[in-house]
Parts: C-alpha cells; structure tokens; sequence
C-alpha cells in the first residue's frame, strides 16, 4: 500500500505503486462554512469481516421520510446476504447519497439524516456536491420536476382543488414518489378522476411509453459524458469496472472544474536550505508535507487573493481561514485531508495533525470538515521521481500547487560562477477569474523565499 | 387479513388458535383458514325428510365386527350387497374434496367398503375454486413476469418482444385444468369402485345417515364410521357486500371475467398475497387492506420482510395495515367500489378507497351447516367441529362420539387441503385397527406467488417461545439462493433458506423457504421432521449436483448440532 502521507524526499520510493493521482480532486469543497453536527451520515456498514463495499439493493426509505431509531432505512447486499441497515438516530431522511444499485466502499456516507426540516437543504447541498453524480444521463431533470416535495403529506391545508380528496393508485403513488411529483397539485385523469401512473409521469416529463424501454436501460453512473465521444470502439475482452462512490465522485468534480477557466504558473524553488531543516526536525516528528503547507500557508497570509474562492462569477470570497488540503491516494480513491489554520499553527502541531487526518483517512473515519474544508489544495508527486506536473483546480477553491521532486541541479549565478543546488518545480494552477499571472507571481517569489529561508517556518 | 395466521399456530388443540384471530378482528365469528385448498360441499342444507325404502337396520356396533376378509380385498366391497358387520357402508365420508378423496383411497387399500356423498361437484374447494385453479392462473403471471422483465431476459440473452395475454385464454386455461383434475378424481375414484352419492348429506344419528337432493326422495343409508370432510366456503365479514363483480371472492376470481385497473385484496394472507401475484402481472394495481399491524402475518417475521421486498415494494401494489374493511359498497350508478376504513383497535373512520374492484380474501369458514349435527349432539364453535387429535368428533358434553371423525377445513385443524388428505388417512388407520396420531408441526405449507413461499414446523418467534417454556435452546441456520448453483443459471438468485433447530439434539424445529421452486424444495425438511430424522443424520444425505435441493444441503450442514450421528446412517451397499 502506498503510503498515504506526503514525503518530499527526492529519490524513488521503492516499492510502491503510484497511487496518488497527478490531477484529482473530489470532495466537496464549495461548503467552506462549517457544517452542522446536527446532519448525520449514514455510512455504508461492515456486513461481514469480509465485505469492503456494499452495493444499496434499495432504500427502504425515502427522502423526506421520518426515521426513527431502530429503523430499518435501506437494504445492502453484501458479498453474503442482503441485509437490513437501521437508523441509531431519529430524524429525517434528507439526502440519498448513493442510489439504489450503486455500489460504495465501507463506511462511506451513502444518505444524510438531518435532525429537523430546517436542515433538509443544507443537507440537500451537501448530498448534491457528494453525490455520485448519478442522476441518471438519461433524464435531466424537467422543469416541473422542481416541485421538491418536502412537505408532509397533509399538505391538505392549502388544497388546489375543493372536489374532496385526492385519488391516486398505487403505482401513481410510487411514481410521485421517486419522481418527487406533489399528486396534490396534479389532475386525474384516471377513471373516477384519479390519479393515474401516466399522469405522474406526465408531470416528471416522461414519456409513458418509451418509459419501459427507458427504465430498462441500466442507470448506470455515468457521468455526463462529453457528448460526441460517445461511442468508443469496443475492445473484445475487456472488462468494465463501475466507479466506486468516491471514484465516482472525484470524476463528477473533474468533470465539473472544466467549467472554471485556469492557468498554470510554474517556478524553480531551490531546496537546499529546506532540506537541512527537514533532517532537523525530522526527529522531532515533522514531515515533509506539513513544512510544504506550513510555507505555503505563510505565503497565503501575504497573498489572501490566492486563499479566495469565486463562488458566483461575479464576486470574491476571500476565506477567514488558512485550510490546507493534501491530496492523498487511498485505495484506488483520492481524499484531501484539510490541515485546518495551517498558518496559525506550529509545525509539530500541523505534523502531528497531519499523522491524525492520515491515520483517519486510512481507516474512513474522516469527519466531512475534515476532507471538504480546504481553500487551497497542494498535490505532491515528487517521491515518484516526477521532476513537475499540471494539477486540476478543484472546484470552489482558487489554487493548486503542484509540487515536483527535489534535484540536484546545474546553477549559474549572476557571476557565470556554477554550482549543484537542489531544485523543485512548483507549479501553481489557479482560477483567473480573481486570480491574476501578477497575484501567482508574486505569491510564488514569496512561497520561495520562504522556502529558500525558512527559519520562520519554525517560529 | 387473518388467513395466514392458524397455520402458524399447528398445536394439537384447534383452540389456542382462535385468540389469535380474535386479536386481530374482534368480529369475526370464525377463523381464517390458510389456503383455499380446502373441501367444500355446497349444498349441505337439506330438510330432513328421508324414505325408508333403502332404511336398513342401524346398529350401534362398534368396529370391533369389522370382516378381516376385506382387507385382502384391493377393491371396494361395492360389488357385495353389504358390509359383513351389516350396515351398508364401511365408511361413508360427506364430502369428496381432497381430504375426502384421500381418505377414500386409503379406505378401499384397507379394503373398507367405502362411499362417498358429495352434494357439488367432485373435487371440492381444492380443486374447483383453490388450489388447482390458481395454480393455473399464477403459472401464466410467473410467465408474464418474466416476459416482461426486460433485464431479466436481457440477462439470459434473450430477446422477446412486448409480452401479452388474452384473459378469456387465461381464464380457459385455469377452468380446463380443474375440470382435468377434476375428471381424474372422479376416475381415480371409480376406478376402485367408491360409491359417489350424489346430494347434500346429513347425519340423522349414530353410523346412520341420508343424502339426495333435499325435500323428498333422499336415501338412508347405515355406515360403521362416517368422516365428516364438508370443507369451507370463503369469509366475508360483515359489512361487506359480495357482489361476485366488482366485490368478489376467490371463488369469482379463479374465473378471471374482468381484469380490473386497481383492485383492493382484503387480506394478505396466502390467498390474498396470490392473487396480488396473479392480478399485478396481469398489468393491475393492488392495494391491500390488512387488520393486523404488518402484511403477511404468520409467515416467519425474516421471510416475511424478504418476501415484502421482493413480492409487494417493487410491484404496483400499496397497503394500509392496521385498519378493517369495515364498509365495501360494489360499484354501481357509475360509481367505484367505496371502501370505508376504519382503524383495526380504535375502531375510528380512517379512510376511504375509491377502486376498481375489490377481492375479499379473509380467510375461509367451515361448511358445516346442515350435517345435522345436532341429532348428535355435537355443537359447532365457530363453524367448526370440535375434534380431538385424532380427529374424533367431540359432543356438546366434552365427550367423543364413537365412530365419527372430522377432518380438513371443517374441523379447522389446519386448512390445507394435504391436511385433509393427510388427517383422512389417519383416520382410517384407526378405524382399521392402528392407532394413529398426525403430527401437524410436520406437514408443510406453501404459497405459490413468484418466488414462492414456503414452510414446515414452528417460525423462530414460536419456537423461541417453546424452547423458554421447555427449557431448550434454540439455533437458526440460513443459507442463500445467492450460493446455489442452480439458482444463479436461471438467474433467481433472490431467496433465503432458514432453518430452526435444537443444537442440543438436533432436533428440527422448523424450516422457511423463500424463493424459487420452494414449495416443491420444502419436503425434505417436512419429510425429515415428520420421521423425525436429526441433522446430524441427514446432513450425510447426499444431493445431486448442481440442483436447488443443495440449498437444503447446504442447510442442514451448517447446522452446529453439538451431538454426533446417532447411528450408522446405512449399511454400506458394495458396487
């Protein structure tokens, strides 16, 4: 297994297979605000010592339904049996994270159990930006799908139509449901005016009749697919691999970044300076990952424009806070544990931080402000021998820094004196929609100098 | 509704089961019976005038005259003017269902010379209006189900197009395959030379009874023991008006002359979970109307949730549990069917349904009306005649009426028409002379929806409650069709196999099988229970491979028995 924590030594880690992916980031980065306690996960359980991934047979549950504890809310099949999952707490149902015939590894979140109504939407965004991106390609969702039905069903108190109650069969009532179709504000047109299958479908905008060729096609969790590359000759013996949630994720996130227009600054940074630190403290428990987040963390306070994010198109945001994301290969997936404040902090208080986060990431015990928090992500491919690399700007946060290996290097001074110094590649993509070539160059010739002196690192 | 619960509950006295039932609808006067495989005579009723033309001498003899000579006979004694002990009959059973046929094919291999008095048609519920036709019509709806799952034949590599039907072939289908059992009862009868006596029977005192069409001209006729095998008819508590349309029975719906949009099934018990199968394949919408606080009461809790996913949330179907039908109005003046509901314990107004159509599957009561029971002095409880466990009939004193026995529907034991069948037999191994006790725990119960349902013994909450009482301690062993071999080819992986056991000894408690072709696999462990084989024996049966019997298999050798095999399981046989 690769090991998950970033080492900037320069030489080839040995026997290690290259996990950590040049471009990837997934997560949900865009909730810099803190995230409610009071939003449970549900997570995928461990059926059996063996099981790893679970795949959802079906939620038991729907969205907007009333959990109590005890209760039985979505069925697992596991490499034995399926199972029954239950609720330990009360609450709403408010987001299905991994939808029914998806698979997702133990202990990911699969739905989002909010404690009130009040809460079902931050929820709702959350599941949105952790969703597997599943909503079936097929079907984008119409307009007059919109209707979220949240409420209750005695939503009777502001009936549409006076003519008594609403009549709606079985499968109707099935339909509205997965489709989130209000019957209260449909016409019947069923016999005795009921409300039929077909007009359910009608108002989720499917066609009734092509609906039984069209359930019939696997929703599978494609993501939107660049439209034209569609047909890709197929290779006889291949075998195809669905995503797993979190692979699912990162692809639905990368997809999402090619909306954000970016540029690529790079720099030369000598090391020599920081590598006789690092052997310094590297007994004292420092790594290589928390000097990088530390320097780059002292570079941001200089810079705020490069710490910001551009939400909207229209405005800055500018974070309150320093949060360092690390990309860390895990698995086959990819997760960014966040070093919270990295500015503030010390470096062996951001070391030790940084075994924590690694040591949960391992073992999928990551809290969501734990993986999603960060407003600038470093990406370190140098134990691989990579000499430098274009890193993809996650979506919701402003830069990227791309940190290559350490080499020994050919100098000439000003003087056309030569001598061998260790040089690293740090190359930075950010946003320019706030983020200008001037604001990357000015942050990078900090970033160095820090790293070219960085006695303040250990202030 | 209630239908599903007396089989759950096969203790030895009929009793224990009616506070069962009563917890569930505090009105009914009688219990539910399972399946609609019971027996049925329809017209039992009949005035009581008889001539005495064919009146012969009654006597009050006890079995201890019976001819040895007959029992080396392989036919019936018809063809000899009259029984050696001097009544007319040997044994006259009322009522040729399945129990009464079963038992008259034992009769006659005991060499008793036997008739049988049926007042409808051969064959009763089981055949006419049960089992046999439903059979028919669910093997269509497995066969559209599978039609019309495209995946599921995409998943073979199978391309069909889009799958109908033609009810009235449908219908002829179900109606030209009882009238075939029908005819092959009838034969199977005759051929061994049993009396069929066509009309309603009534028992006019001890060994002494008549029969025909009612008003004048029935006959008398004089039989050393008498079974009584008159079945039920369906259930229909109060308040509901059957109009055999819109508001039906079973006995309409085996008929299948209307496939309606959305009809609501009073019941989930077997007749109701069957029908829902047949009806939702068939492109109808179900919707059902339960008393009790879950669907499919009776069933083991496990198999039962399994069954509710697979059998009810993926299909067209919804349900209300919790309320009665306590109003059902049928459809007419362009009008739908109104059901009104009203909650099962408050007894308050809940809802009321507007559907197409609605079937009446509450279960089944005992046709016992007209036996003339009270020339006896037997009286009913409920409909049913009181009987003891070996299916002696029990007078208005507590005390037995010689030479009469009870079984099937009737009696309410266990409304399964192998019941019958099975209790009829037991029957006539007393009355020739061996004592005889059918143990009910061992005779198994099946529901054919698709995947099928089925089970033998005690659920795990029964015999959790029997273990607390005697002091045993109780294991459960589960295996999946998932595993199985057979079950992945033909791509029904869906299903769970549970068995209920005693680690102590080995004893088995009880087995639950849900999924393909369970009713067929769940003999083996009925078989097994009613010999009283142990696992630690019948884990060393050897089964074929790959079948879906391994599941079985696969059971019994995960059982964690903390004896060893109790014997040599054979001799060894040289090849």
């Amino acid at each position: 297994m690769a090991s998950p924590s970033l080492s900037f030594s320069s030489s080839l880690s040995t026997t290690t297979t290259p996990l950590l992916r040049p471009s990837a980031f997934f997560l949900r980065p865009r909730s810099s605000s803190t995230i409610s306690a009071k939003i449970r996960e549900i997570f995928m359980p461990a059926l059996s010592s063996t099981m790893t991934e679970g795949k959802i047979v079906s939620w038991i549950k729907s969205e907007g339904d009333l959990l109590s504890k005890g209760e039985s809310v979505v069925v697992v099949e596991s490499d034995k049996a399926d199972m029954d999952v239950e609720t330990f707490y009360d609450g709403i149902l408010a987001a299905i994270v991994v939808n029914e015939g998806e698979t997702a590894p133990v202990g990911s979140p699969i739905g989002l159990l909010a404690e009130n109504e009040d809460e079902i939407a931050e929820a709702k965004a959350k599941a949105s930006a952790k969703s597997s991106g599943a909503p079936p390609a097929a079907t984008p969702p119409p307009p007059p799908k919109a209707e979220v039905l949240i409420s209750t069903p005695s939503a009777s108190s502001s009936p549409p139509k006076a003519t008594g109650k609403v009549v709606v069969t079985p499968y109707a009532k099935k339909l509205a449901k997965q489709h989130k179709v209000d019957v209260n504000k449909l016409v019947g047109t069923g016999p005795f005016g009921r409300i039929s299958p077909e007009d359910v479908e009608k108002a989720a905008g499917i066609s009734p009749k092509a609906n039984n060729v069209a359930v019939a096609a696997e929703p599978a969790p494609s993501p939107p697919v660049v439209k034209g590359g569609a047909s890709f000759a197929e290779i006889p013996g291949s075998s195809v691999v669905p995503f797993t949630t979190m692979q699912a994720a990162v692809s639905k996130n990368m997809v999402e970044s090619l909306s954000v227009p970016t540029f690529r600054v790079g720099y030369p940074v000598a090391t020599d300076a920081l590598d006789a630190l690092y052997e310094k403290v590297k007994p004292k428990g420092v790594t290589m990952t928390a000097l990088l987040a530390k320097a780059a963390a002292m570079a941001l306070v200089q810079h705020p424009v490069v710490n910001s994010t551009c939400k909207d198109g229209k405005t800055f945001t500018y974070n309150s806070s320093i949060n360092i994301a690390v990309a860390v290969a895990i698995n086959g997936g990819l997760i960014t544990p966040v070093l919270q404040d990295a500015d503030k902090l010390d470096l062996y208080l951001l070391s030790q931080k940084w075994k924590e986060l690694v040591e949960k990431a391992r073992a999928k015990q990551l809290q969501p402000q734990e993986y999603n928090s960060g407003t600038f992500t470093l990406s370190n491919l140098g134990m691989f021998g990579v000499d430098r690399f274009d890193a993809i700007l996650p979506p919701g946060q402003g830069a990227i820094m791309a940190v290559g290996a350490s080499k020994p290097t050919v100098i000439a001074d000003k003087d056309g004196f030569f001598s061998v110094k260790n040089k690293m590649l740090v190359n930075v993509t950010a946003d320019h929609r706030i983020i200008y070539g001037a604001d990357l160059a000015a942050f990078l010739q900090t970033f160095s100098n820090i790293i070219e002196n960085p006695e303040s690192l250990t202030i | 509704m209630q239908s599903a619960i007396s089989i759950s509950l096969s203790s030895p006295s009929p009793i224990a089961r009616f506070d069962v039932i009563n917890t569930s609808n505090a009105c009914l006067p009688t219990p539910r019976s399972l399946r609609f495989c019971g027996l049925r005579g329809e017209a039992f009723q009949s005035t009581s005038s008889f001539k005495t033309s064919s009146f012969r001498s009654a006597r009050l003899n006890s079995r201890s005259s019976l001819n040895k000579v007959f029992a080396a006979l392989n036919s019936n004694g018809a063809t000899s003017s009259s029984s050696s002990s001097g009544f007319d009959y040997d044994l006259v059973i009322i009522g040729a269902g399945v129990g009464g046929h079963g038992a008259a094919l034992h009769a006659v291999e005991k060499g008793l010379k036997t008739a049988i008095i049926e007042g409808d048609v051969v064959g009763g519920t089981c055949v006419n209006r049960g089992c046999v036709p439903s059979k028919a019509l669910l093997a269509v709806s497995g066969r559209m189900r599978e039609l019309q799952n495209e995946q599921h034949m995409k998943s073979f590599g199978l391309q069909v197009a889009a799958a109908g039907y033609d009810r009235q072939g449908v219908a002829d289908h179900a109606n030209n395959l009882a009238a075939k059992i029908r005819g092959n009862l009838t034969n199977s009868l005759k051929a061994i030379g049993v009396d069929i006596l066509t009309g309603v029977g009534t028992i006019l005192g001890p060994q002494k009874l008549k029969y025909g069409k009612g008003g004048s001209g029935d006959t008398i006729i004089t039989a050393k023991d008498i079974i009584i095998a008159t079945g039920s008819v369906p259930f229909v508590p109060k308040g509901i008006e059957v109009d055999g349309k819109s508001v039906i029975t079973s006995d309409h719906a085996l008929k299948l002359e209307f496939i309606p949009e959305w009809i609501a099934i009073v019941g989930s018990g077997y007749i109701g979970l069957e029908f829902s199968d047949v009806y939702t394949a068939l492109g109808s919408e179900v919707t059902f109307i339960e008393a009790l606080d879950q669907l499919m009461p009776g069933f083991d809790p496990e198999i039962g949730k399994l069954a509710q996913r697979v059998l009810i949330n993926p299909r067209k179907i919804d349900y209300h549990t919790g309320v009665f039908a306590s109003k059902i109005t049928p459809a007419k003046d362009g009008k739908p069917v109104q059901i009104e509901l009203i909650d099962a314990k408050t007894k308050e107004p809940k809802d009321t349904l507007e559907v197409d159509a609605a079937l009446i599957a509450t279960g089944r009561a005992p046709f016992t009306e007209g036996l003339g029971l009270e020339n006896i002095n037997v009286q009913t409880q409920r409909g049913f005649v009181p009987v003891d466990e070996r299916m002696r009939v029990i007078d208005a004193n507590g005390k037995l009426v010689p030479n009469l026995y009870c079984i099937g529907d009737a009696n309410g034991k266990m409304m399964l028409a192998h019941a019958a069948s099975a209790q009829g037999i037991s029957v006539i191994e007393q009355v020739s002379g061996k004592d005889h006790v059918l143990n009910h725990l061992s005779i198994p119960a099946a529901c054919f929806t698709h995947p099928e349902i089925s089970f033998v013994g005690l659920t795990e909450p029964q015999a959790r409650e029997k273990g607390e009482k005697e002091g045993f301690e109780i294991s459960i062993a589960k295996t999946s069709f998932k595993a199985n071999t057979k079950a992945l080819a033909e791509n029904e992986g869906e299903g769970l196999a549970k068995l209920i056991y005693r680690p102590d000894n080995g004893e088995i408690l009880g087995v639950h099988i849900f999924g393909m072709h369970a009713a067929d696999l769940i003999h083996e462990a009925s078989n097994a229970i009613a010999m009283g084989t142990r696992l630690q024996d019948i884990k060393f049966a050897v089964h074929a491979h790959p079948t879906l019997s391994e599941i079985l298999d696969e059971l019994f050798k995960s059982a964690k028995v903390k004896v060893s095999t109790s014997s040599a399981v054979a001799q060894p046989v040289p090849v």
